[in-house]
């Protein structure tokens, strides 16, 4: 059985093509403003690396904040549902997973059947989500790669409260004044989503193991500032921003 | 998709009378004045029955009206743009806001007439969000005189309850002297007492009326309940309302009887803590597309409602009328009124203690033999918001599964109406709960 997960996500969408419970091809796109079209176009490039055509395809279901508008979708699952199934498929020890994505920071409690037990998620704020990230990115004048880079040269600690993202710029800005050096403040900054995040995260049972997902998890330098804050070692898959899409395609061919 | 119909269904027959009921009240108190009665402004909680012993009046409890306000954007977000730009703060009382807007748009959200002017305020001060600075401002604004109980003394779990009795009583008494002097009308003891036993009889039916919803399948969804609530809520005092609540209670029994439901594909039972956003009322249809039946809120259970909990037997029956208690004495005079409601609001569930609260949500979730709780941090009420991740806590470790969503019960800018909406479908979709049909 061939079934795709489509995650329409705030900022990228991605597909994920199973074939029999492996995995077989992966695209993303930006979402941009016409999220059908990119959704049609990621899950043709998705088709065409896999080598196989539209029609061998058995079901299609979507998720994330977009999955509600594409109509040629066989059905839709949320982004909890999603996430726990795809994380116990890379990860079966996993219980709590962490999926920070653009806009919305997540935590979910799963059993070994990727089966949601709880789940809390950050409301209207971006101060925990990747938005944040490219936010101070720019505050900073650095590239977010860089701003990655740097923190993990940080030798010094400096606060950043991050309750708001747009007061946190404004600390930033008096940090800068205060000549903190880039690598310190962007250290803070990490520091202060995975604080922020983890408070969050610790309204649900936190039971070991523990997996960071979705594109934030990239970022080397926060996947360091949650394993503080959390006190646990976490799992990071590779390419974690697909684990959504992944967790809609097996959902699809269950 | 399938419509997952398991009941049958049918309207409540008595639901025209209840919205005329409802009306009734509130145009009351446009022209209550040219019919000779007293308009007089409190709190929802306010024993108001006791008023009766000045003449007739009309009693304006500012939540509900509030509450009105805020179901209706086009109306409310001039009204509490029209606050905001007086200077008062944003994230005070949402009811307030909605309230002293409209009132400074001198528009009466249910004549589109003049705002009512008052003769005076008189209320309880039980709630710390404001409501006393609330009826400040209506005060100072309309040149009206203001009188408060204080009988958030009640809610202290230690000491000398009975002191706290005769405190409370004595200040009933002064307030009763009070009213006569700037009303300049004689208290009459006889109809203060006969008020305030429809009062009673009221708050029981009322919360005998919540109970029912116990039975499967429940046989009135909760936003039915909310548009007949005002009826318990305004017109306490009143004969009709007991034969309206009357009514009411013995068609719900007729409808459990006949295994009517109020929503036919019922398969999921939710409850309440707190109040709705009310704007946004149609979240309860919405989840009806789910199974989902809301069966009840714990608020409006014990906020003009009564009922009695059995703590040691983990259960709740209807409450009884307090002269019909063991213990109790017979109303004969004023003195007797004011201990009487005193001593009636000291044992009422509204004034719980935060830990007392938390044993009664579990016993109202078994006897609504619910799901799961949905609860509301409210931006928009500091008393409603306290304790709640302590309650979900709670509750949750007695394997009671919640969800929980962020916004404001009054003012619907303050709502991200898709995200609770998505947030609500990943709960139940954890609780292995499908969109069954679309309404």
């Amino acid at each position: 059985m061939i079934t795709a997960g489509i995650d329409v996500g705030a900022k990228m969408i991605k597909v994920v093509i199973v074939k029999d419970n492996k995995i077989v091809a992966r695209s993303i796109n930006p979402t941009g403003f016409e999220p059908v079209e990119t959704a049609e176009k990621t899950l043709g490039e998705a088709i065409k690396q896999a080598g196989i055509t539209r029609k061998d395809v058995n079901k299609i279901f979507t998720t994330g904040a977009g999955r509600k508008a594409i109509p040629f979708a066989d059905n839709n699952v949320t982004e909890v549902t999603a996430d726990a199934k795809g994380t116990s498929y890379l990860f079966p020890s996993v219980r709590t997973i962490v999926d920070i994505g653009a806009e919305e920071a997540r935590g979910i409690s799963s059993d070994a059947s990727g089966k949601v037990l709880d789940f809390s998620k950050n409301d209207k704020c971006a101060a925990g989500a990747g938005a944040f990230v490219e936010s101070m990115s720019r505050a900073l004048e650095v590239t977010v790669p860089l701003l990655i880079e740097i923190s993990h040269k940080s030798t010094k600690e400096a606060p950043i409260n991050a309750t708001c993202a747009v007061f946190a710029e404004s600390e930033v800005v008096s940090l800068i004044h205060s000549k903190i050096e880039k690598a310190d403040i962007a250290h803070a900054v990490h520091d202060a989503i995975a604080s922020r995040v983890s408070s969050m995260v610790r309204r649900i049972p936190i039971e070991k193991d523990v997996a960071l997902i979705g594109g934030v998890a990239n970022n080397t330098a926060i996947v360091e500032a949650m394993k503080k804050h959390l006190g646990v070692e976490i799992k990071v898959p590779e390419k974690p921003e697909y684990v959504s899409a992944l967790g809609a395609a097996l959902l699809a061919a269950a | 998709m399938t419509t997952g119909t398991k009941y049958k269904t049918a309207p409540l027959k008595c639901w025209q009378k209840g919205k005329e009921l409802r009306l009734e009240a509130y145009r009351d108190l446009a022209t209550g004045h040219e019919q000779g009665k007293l308009l007089v402004l409190g709190c929802a909680a306010t024993p108001y029955g006791m008023l009766a012993g000045l003449g007739d009046f009309v009693f304006l409890a500012g939540e509900p009206y509030g509450a009105s306000v805020a179901a209706d954007p086009p109306v409310s977000i001039p009204a509490m743009e029209t606050y905001e730009a007086k200077g008062y703060a944003r994230d005070m009382c949402g009811y307030m806001r909605n309230f002293l807007g409209t009132m400074f748009q001198d528009k009466y959200y249910f004549t589109g007439g003049p705002f009512p002017k008052f003769d005076f305020a008189w209320s309880v001060r039980h709630c710390p969000a404001g409501h006393p600075k609330w009826h400040q401002i209506v005060s100072e604004y309309q040149g009206i005189p203001m009188n408060y109980i204080d009988d958030e003394t009640m809610l202290a779990i230690d000491g000398d309850q009975e002191a706290r009795i005769e405190y409370v009583a004595g200040q009933y008494l002064d307030s009763i002297e009070w009213m006569e002097k700037i009303t300049k009308r004689k208290y009459d003891d006889e109809k203060g007492i006969e008020a305030m036993r429809n009062y009673f009889i009221n708050e029981a039916l009322w919360g005998e009326i919540n109970l029912l919803n116990g039975a499967i399948p429940a046989p009135i969804d909760i936003k039915s309940m909310f548009a007949l609530m005002p009826i318990s809520m305004l017109r306490r005092h009143e004969k009709v309302a007991i034969e309206f609540l009357t009514e009411l209670r013995d068609e719900l029994k007729d409808r459990i009887g006949s295994n009517i439901a109020a929503v036919p594909n019922e398969r999921y039972r939710m409850c309440m803590l707190t109040p709705p956003p009310w704007s946004f009322l149609k979240v309860f249809r919405y989840l009806e597309n789910f199974g989902v039946v809301f069966v009840g809120t714990y608020v409006y259970l014990i906020n003009s409602g009564e009922v009695k909990f059995l703590y040691d037997e983990g259960k709740v029956v209807p409450a009884t009328p307090p002269e019909k208690r063991p213990g109790w004495k017979t109303m004969k005079n004023r003195e007797d009124l004011c201990r009487t409601v005193a001593r009636w609001r000291a044992e009422h569930p509204f004034q719980s203690h935060l830990d007392t609260r938390k044993k009664e949500y579990v016993i109202m979730f078994k006897h609504w033999k619910a799901n799961a709780y949905l609860l509301l941090i409210n931006r928009g009420c500091v008393p409603m918001t306290t304790s709640m991740y302590d309650f979900q806590r709670d509750l949750n470790k007695q394997g009671i599964p919640t969800a929980m969503f962020e916004g404001n019960f009054a003012d619907c800018r303050d709502i991200d109406e898709t995200g609770v909406l998505d947030r609500l479908e990943t709960f139940l979709e954890g609780q292995g709960i499908q969109k069954i049909q679309e309404i």
